[in-house]
């Protein structure tokens, strides 16, 4: 399969990239990884006439924590730098738990998280996991930069809210209030299949209370879910199988998920509960240990 | 180097965007003119020649177009060619020497690692990238690395014993 004819161009600077996106207005696409962009693109679900391929652009390809513990992962940083890192495992559960689990190792050697966010497809996992982190995008166009939180960047399946000749630069993620746990479970049928069920959530406890909470949802709904009831449930309370069961009930009840060939609704839901209480429950026993 | 591609459309040549690329493909260096809309396998299987990178789903599903680029495991079905410039891409005709097998196609003949054979090359080079970081991979490592790489033989015990196989050789090679 031929993608529709299109024109390349790979600047080599970040401005450059952008002037090439003005002018080549709404028919212009970035291409990151393009994992997601290049089967589209086959389909021809995609026809861009010009593609701003970045992978040129120097000084994108890095994920690094400031001293405060704030997270900034570049627009060229690869899944498989993620599943690699000793940083992410020292500091971002949720994030190392999630990282192995996109996709499978070729397509990680190549795509990227902020690449992944743009693709903004509903079933896609960094979403849910940067959603419960408190996530931003920063995207950098002619009129400068700006800060997006990841609740707000994507608008419908396939659409976030990036201007024509914006690129997504980097996608940062909060520095903990307390000791930072949490994790991400994916229900596949196989190994790089899109989610069944994916549960990420992060939490931060101090002395064994929760100062902040985070659940999302992929696979269970047309669009990625924030399980913001649940993740009230938690805040300012002791991680306790009381606490762990409501949040949980408390998420399966804010997913909409549907009957397809990957199972039932009533099982979709099902799995939720299992997966927040499971995530939780190890979660328990490190808030525990931290306090 | 010329190449020949198939015609695609009706617009005049004049309108056919074509770039140009330089690249290294088991150690040598090429010239090619491409049409960006060019994926890399094509340009591996036709514009080159070298058929071992063989075509299975072309929806990034089954790896059996797996190179390495720049030592690391891609599906090239998936990757314009246009962007192989400036890269180093291996094909599993890079693996043996002139007169020698690569440890891992070895691997495959004593083990039996291969039914059809069509997902082999794709197997191997995802192999290769992970014998090249990890020379005393677990089973379940091997598994892990593999899981991009679909056989529809089934075959998988085997495959995973024949690169098991091959990272015994390349450690007593040493």
């Amino acid at each position: 399969m031929y993608p529709s004819r299109f024109r390349y161009e790979a600047p080599r600077s970040l401005d450059e990239a952008i002037a090439l996106l003005r002018d080549g207005g709404d028919d212009a696409k970035v291409m990151a990884g393009g994992q997601s962009l290049v089967p589209l693109m086959k389909l021809r679900f995609a026809s861009p006439e010009l593609i701003v391929d970045i992978n040129n652009v120097p000084g994108l390809a890095y994920h690094r924590q400031d001293p405060d513990g704030t997270l900034h992962v570049g627009a060229l940083c690869r899944h498989a730098e993620l599943e690699r890192s000793a940083l992410l495992d020292a500091t971002q559960p949720t994030m190392a738990a999630a990282a192995p689990l996109i996709a499978d190792p070729l397509v990680r050697n190549r795509g990227t998280l902020v690449g992944s966010l743009c693709h903004a497809d509903p079933q896609g996992d960094w979403a849910s996991v940067t959603m419960a982190l408190g996530g931003s995008i920063i995207a950098q166009g002619p009129g400068g930069r700006r800060t997006i939180p990841v609740a707000d960047f994507v608008t419908g399946p396939f659409q976030n809210v990036l201007e024509p000749a914006e690129i997504a630069i980097e996608a940062v993620i909060p520095a903990a209030q307390g000791t930072r746990s949490g994790g991400y479970l994916k229900l596949e049928r196989r190994v790089g299949d899109f989610a069944t069920v994916g549960v990420a959530v992060a939490v931060e406890t101090a002395g064994n209370v929760v100062n902040r909470a985070g659940i999302a949802l992929t696979g269970v709904g047309g669009a990625t879910i924030a399980a913001t009831e649940a993740q009230q449930a938690l805040v300012g309370q002791p991680l306790s199988a009381a606490t762990i069961e409501e949040a949980a009930t408390l998420a399966a009840a804010a997913a909409r998920p549907k009957s397809d060939h990957r199972g039932s609704a009533e099982y979709k839901r099902h799995m939720v509960h299992t997966f927040v209480t499971r995530i939780l429950s190890r979660t328990e026993s490190i808030a525990e240990r931290a306090a | 180097m010329t190449t020949v591609y198939d015609d695609l459309s009706d617009a005049d040549t004049g309108d056919v965007p074509v770039n140009r690329i330089k690249f290294t493909i088991n150690g040598k260096k090429k010239i090619a003119e491409v049409e960006p809309r060019l994926l890399l396998s094509h340009l591996i299987r036709r514009g080159l020649g070298l058929t071992g990178t063989h075509m299975g789903c072309d929806t990034t599903n089954c790896g059996a177009c797996t190179v390495l680029v720049d030592g690391r495991a891609i599906k090239s079905c998936t990757m314009l060619a246009v962007q192989a410039d400036g890269h180093e891409i291996t094909t599993v005709e890079g693996l043996a020497s002139a007169s020698e097998l690569h440890p891992l196609q070895e691997g495959f003949k004593e083990e039996h690692g291969l039914q059809c054979g069509f997902c082999t090359p794709g197997m191997m080079m995802a192999a290769k990238q992970l014998l090249d970081e990890n020379p005393a991979p677990t089973e379940e490592d091997v598994r892990w690395a593999l899981s991009g790489n679909l056989c529809r033989c089934t075959g998988y015990q085997n495959i995973v014993k024949s690169v098991l196989w091959a990272a015994d050789k390349l450690r007593a090679e040493g």
